[in-house]
């Protein structure tokens, strides 16, 4: 990675990382009492890593200026290796916990770190941010690349963008570890972690801004839109969420400027809009993209494409509300939330509809192509998800579903079927066309993690369905006499089995997901000439040629 | 005088949302479906199939 | 053929203006006036703050993760209302930084939890949950009893909420640390300035037991014990049945 930047880039780079390392040499020692203390002592070891990393190359001979004359793939390689990682991790801790639930009993330590609640944030951080946001800082910058053709204007912001965006989830998840924690959903991590976060997103939009001006194509090709909307989103969301005010500068704990409902509001405004930006709009960028390049035909309508995208921009911000039914939110807020959910169907379904439309004719791809099957389950399951919480946003059926199970099965059919589908659909894509080889390593191996995934996740949502809705009903009957036909305790052990058979599909989609890994792994140690794709094979091909205006 | 504020504040936020709302649908599909917009749309479209020969200097 | 870079570029920021006015409306129309809500929802003139020791069990509340599993507000639903309560006000976490709602009921509300049950059963449930309700799959928390309760950072998280409009006055700030002492050691000197600063009802007594240190066991049972209990106008507002709005 060091040996693709000019000297100059090298020795900012080592200058950064020196100022990482005494930015975390200073926490470490100022918050020596403080649970400060051990953070900064990630910070600076970090810092220290980033740096010998630098120096081991620092003399390496410069690359000449004919790398201008392709794109800077390095970082992308290095985001998608990362996603792996957190993948593994995220879905790790995700699967534990899912047992710890059904058998509480697994808490093997009398540790506060080894506790559920301890450890649930890690699954949703490392998970949505470890592996989402690393694929889609990835793809992002490969799309950009693309659409723009040229080439990104350095080689050392990506890196920077990379590597401190890393450092933040690091930072955040073994923060969770020892207790550091705003207890905000989706944004537990502290103050520091914040503004660090802060400065990697700007550096990152900037980046953006940068390759397109360079960009040689007139037109900002959509899936650039969706990428654009979700960094600045992202950026207004972070910051407004997480104003707070700390104990003090050498103190982890800070206090959100934010009390009660106008908290609540705000917190909701930032969830829902984590899953809009972060979760949604991204990952529209990647599928509007990937499926056509895979599929081999262009978007099916690219007006279709722009007026989703407004649609999606202006409706989601709105609809944060629905989190707060029947609460002591004004009602007011909560029609507005409910009212805006349900025409956000619109919107999603023309996007859920343009991806699906784009493969008539391409059926037979869908078929023999494992990785385009990954990216059009992708699009079904957004098209399901949203109407689900479309639904869940009317108020009667949240006044049943909210606090339940439900909740937890809605967020599994987005977040499985249609987030980590969609990036296992392109980085199957990515890694033998970065890495220069003719295919995978095995395409059976992704037809294996296909049905490993598909299986784990309709299992997974089934199970958290009947659970939920079974809760939702179990705490609202009453029995003749007017009175709760069941205590709490009764519909906990209804919950049981499928607590089990949550864990058990929980188990399958990991062990797809480690199987991505292994044949990731090994198509980038096969040599590029070594492979040929044996004939007959469905050709694993990059990218396909295709004729203009088809 | 209570809530005189607060009841402006939410007069003016559902008046003006749904003429807001109108405008942006509106100026959306007129940007969508411009006639000039046709050719660059098309182009966009396509163009991402063949954009692996790397930057174009 | 191609536009020069100068528009290329303009194009590019108009369009990301264009998001972000687009993307921030529906927020401004929704929180905007959830700010000047104080003057329409109901006042609760007698409501009292958090006490350091409270206040420091709600921090150890978070650090644990508890909201994840446990709510803290009870909606309009006459079910909700019958098994937990009267459902909850806005005013009842006004001085919540951040507030605790939480969006998933692995186990019961808790919002009303304050003085349901007795602190020898909170600890007992906190130490092992399966040795008081043995269906329970909450974890245990034995831990918490034979941790110390840090204190000497007490005056500064006062002042940090004071200064986000929290009404500490200077001396709740400034007696913090031995307030958190006094309210688990009745009969220490210290247990008198609690009251004084904090009103008759605040409940002085040694939570866990145990009336010679303060542990993490003695913040979280205090302020488990007060849950619902900073103010009764929940209890005084005549409560419609049902989907109340
Ligand atoms: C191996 C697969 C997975 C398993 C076994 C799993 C398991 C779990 C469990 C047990 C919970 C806690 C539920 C509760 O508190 O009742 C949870 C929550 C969550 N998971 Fe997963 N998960 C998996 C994959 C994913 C993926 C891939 C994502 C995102 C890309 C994700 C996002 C979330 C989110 C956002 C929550 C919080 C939901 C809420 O608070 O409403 N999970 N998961
Ligand atoms: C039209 C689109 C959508 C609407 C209207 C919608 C609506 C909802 C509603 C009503 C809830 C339940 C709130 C509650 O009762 O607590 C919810 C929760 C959630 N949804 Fe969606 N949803 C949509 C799409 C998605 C997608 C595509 C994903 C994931 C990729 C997703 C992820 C989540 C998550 C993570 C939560 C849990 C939040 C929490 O309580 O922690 N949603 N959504």
């Amino acid at each position: 990675m060091v040996s693709t930047m000019t000297v100059g880039e090298r020795q900012m780079a080592l200058g950064l990382c020196v100022l990482v390392a005494l930015c975390g040499l200073f926490m470490a020692v100022a918050g020596r009492n403080d649970l400060m203390g051990p953070q900064g002592v990630v910070v600076l070891l970090a810092g220290i890593l980033g740096a010998i990393v630098v120096l081991r190359r620092l003399d390496a001979p410069e690359p000449g200026p004919e790398r201008l004359a392709s794109y800077y793939d390095e970082p992308i390689k290095f985001g998608i290796v990362a996603a792996m990682v957190w993948a593994i991790i995220g879905m790790l801790v995700g699967d534990w916990v899912a047992w710890l639930l059904a058998f509480p009993r697994l808490t093997f330590a009398d540790v506060p770190w080894a506790s559920f609640g301890r450890l649930r944030p890690i699954h949703t951080t490392g998970i949505i941010f470890g592996f989402g946001g690393n694929a889609l800082i990835a793809t992002s910058m490969h799309v950009m690349q693309r659409t723009s053709r040229a080439r990104l204007p350095d080689q050392l912001s990506p890196w920077f963008v990379l590597a401190g965006y890393n450092l933040f989830c690091v930072l955040a998840v073994s923060g969770y570890l020892i207790g550091v924690t705003q207890s905000k959903e989706y944004a537990e991590p502290e103050w520091y972690a914040d503004i660090w976060l802060v400065i990697v997103w700007v550096t990152y939009f900037i980046l953006y801004l940068r390759t397109l001006a360079r960009r040689r194509e007139p037109h900002i090709y959509v899936a650039n839109w969706y990428f654009l909307a979700f960094i600045l989103v992202v950026a207004m969301l972070h910051i407004v969420n997480n104003l707070a005010l700390p104990v003090s500068l050498s103190s982890a704990k800070s206090y959100s400027l934010f009390s009660g409902v106008q908290d609540a509001m705000v917190q909701w405004w930032y969830g829902h809009n984590a899953v809009a930006f972060f979760l949604t709009a991204g990952f529209l960028g990647m599928l509007y993209y990937y499926l056509p390049k895979r599929a081999g035909r262009p978007i099916y309508s690219y007006r279709m494409s722009i007026i989703g995208f407004w649609g999606i921009t202006f409706f989601y911000v709105w609809v944060g509300s629905h989190h707060l039914h029947y609460t002591a939110l004004p009602q007011w807020v909560q029609t507005l939330g409910m009212t805006f959910s349900v025409m956000l169907l619109v919107p999603s379904w023309i996007a859920a509809a343009n991806a699906l439309l784009t493969l008539n004719g391409a059926w037979h791809k869908v078929r023999d192509d494992a990785t385009l099957r990954f990216m059009m389950v992708a699009a079904v399951f957004y098209g399901l998800s949203t109407f689900e919480g479309s639904f869940l946003a009317i108020q009667p059926v949240n006044a049943l579903s909210h606090y339940t199970d439900w909740t937890i099965a809605h967020v599994h059919a987005g977040t499985l079927g249609w987030n980590a589908m969609i990036i296992f659909g392109a980085i199957y894509y990515l890694v033998p066309q970065l890495w220069k080889r003719p295919s995978m390593y095995s395409p059976r191996l992704v037809e294996v993690h296909f049905w490993f995934a598909i299986a784990g996740t309709v299992i997974y949502v089934f199970a958290m369905w009947n659970s939920g809705i079974t809760q939702g009903l179990m705490w609202r009957t009453y029995n003749d006499s007017g009175t709760l036909a069941y205590s709490f305790v009764d519909s906990l052990l209804a919950m049981h089995p499928y607590y089990i058979a949550r864990a058990f599909g929980g188990l399958l989609f990991l062990i797809g997901t480690a199987v991505g890994c292994y044949n990731i792994w090994m198509t980038t140690r096969t040599a590029p000439a070594a492979r040929i794709a044996p004939a007959g094979q469905v050709p694993d091909m990059p990218s396909a040629p295709v004729v203009a205006g088809e | 005088m209570m809530g005189l504020e607060h009841n402006l504040m939410l007069g003016f936020a559902k008046s003006w949302g749904l003429f807001y709302l109108i405008a942006l649908a509106l100026g959306v599909v007129v940007y969508t479906f411009w006639p000039g917009n046709r050719k660059r749309f098309e182009r966009a479209r396509t163009s991402i199939m063949n954009d692996e020969s790397g930057p174009w200097a | 053929m191609f536009n020069s870079h100068y528009q290329l570029e303009r194009y590019s920021i108009g369009l990301a203006v264009a998001i972000i006015v687009v993307a921030s409306i529906g927020g401004l129309v929704e929180i905007g006036p959830l700010f000047t809500i104080q003057q329409t929802v109901e006042a609760a003139p007698g409501m009292r703050v958090y006490t350091p020791l409270e206040l420091a069990g709600r921090n150890i509340y978070m650090r644990e993760g508890c909201y994840a599993c446990h709510s803290q507000m009870i909606r309009t639903l006459s079910d909700e209302v019958e098994r937990y309560g009267p459902y909850s006000l806005a005013v009842e976490s006004q001085y919540d930084h951040p507030m605790l709602w939480g969006s998933k009921r692995t186990g019961p509300d808790l919002a009303r939890v304050g003085d349901k049950y007795s602190d020898q059963w909170q600890v007992a449930h906190l130490t092992d949950p399966r040795a008081v309700v043995p269906e329970s799959i909450m974890p245990g928390y034995a831990f918490l009893e034979r941790t110390s309760l840090r204190t000497d950072d007490l005056p500064s998280n006062l002042a940090a909420l004071k200064a986000l409009g929290v009404p500490y006055s200077d001396e709740m700030v400034h007696n913090a640390t031995t307030d958190a002492y006094g309210q688990s050691a009745p009969d220490s000197t210290e247990a008198q300035g609690v009251k004084a600063r904090y009103g008759d009802a605040t409940a002085v007594r040694s939570f866990d037991g145990n009336a010679g240190v303060v542990t993490e066991m003695d913040a979280l049972v205090a302020y488990l014990q007060v849950l619902g209990k900073l103010t009764d106008v929940a209890h005084a507002e005549p409560q419609l049945q049902g989907d109340a709005q």
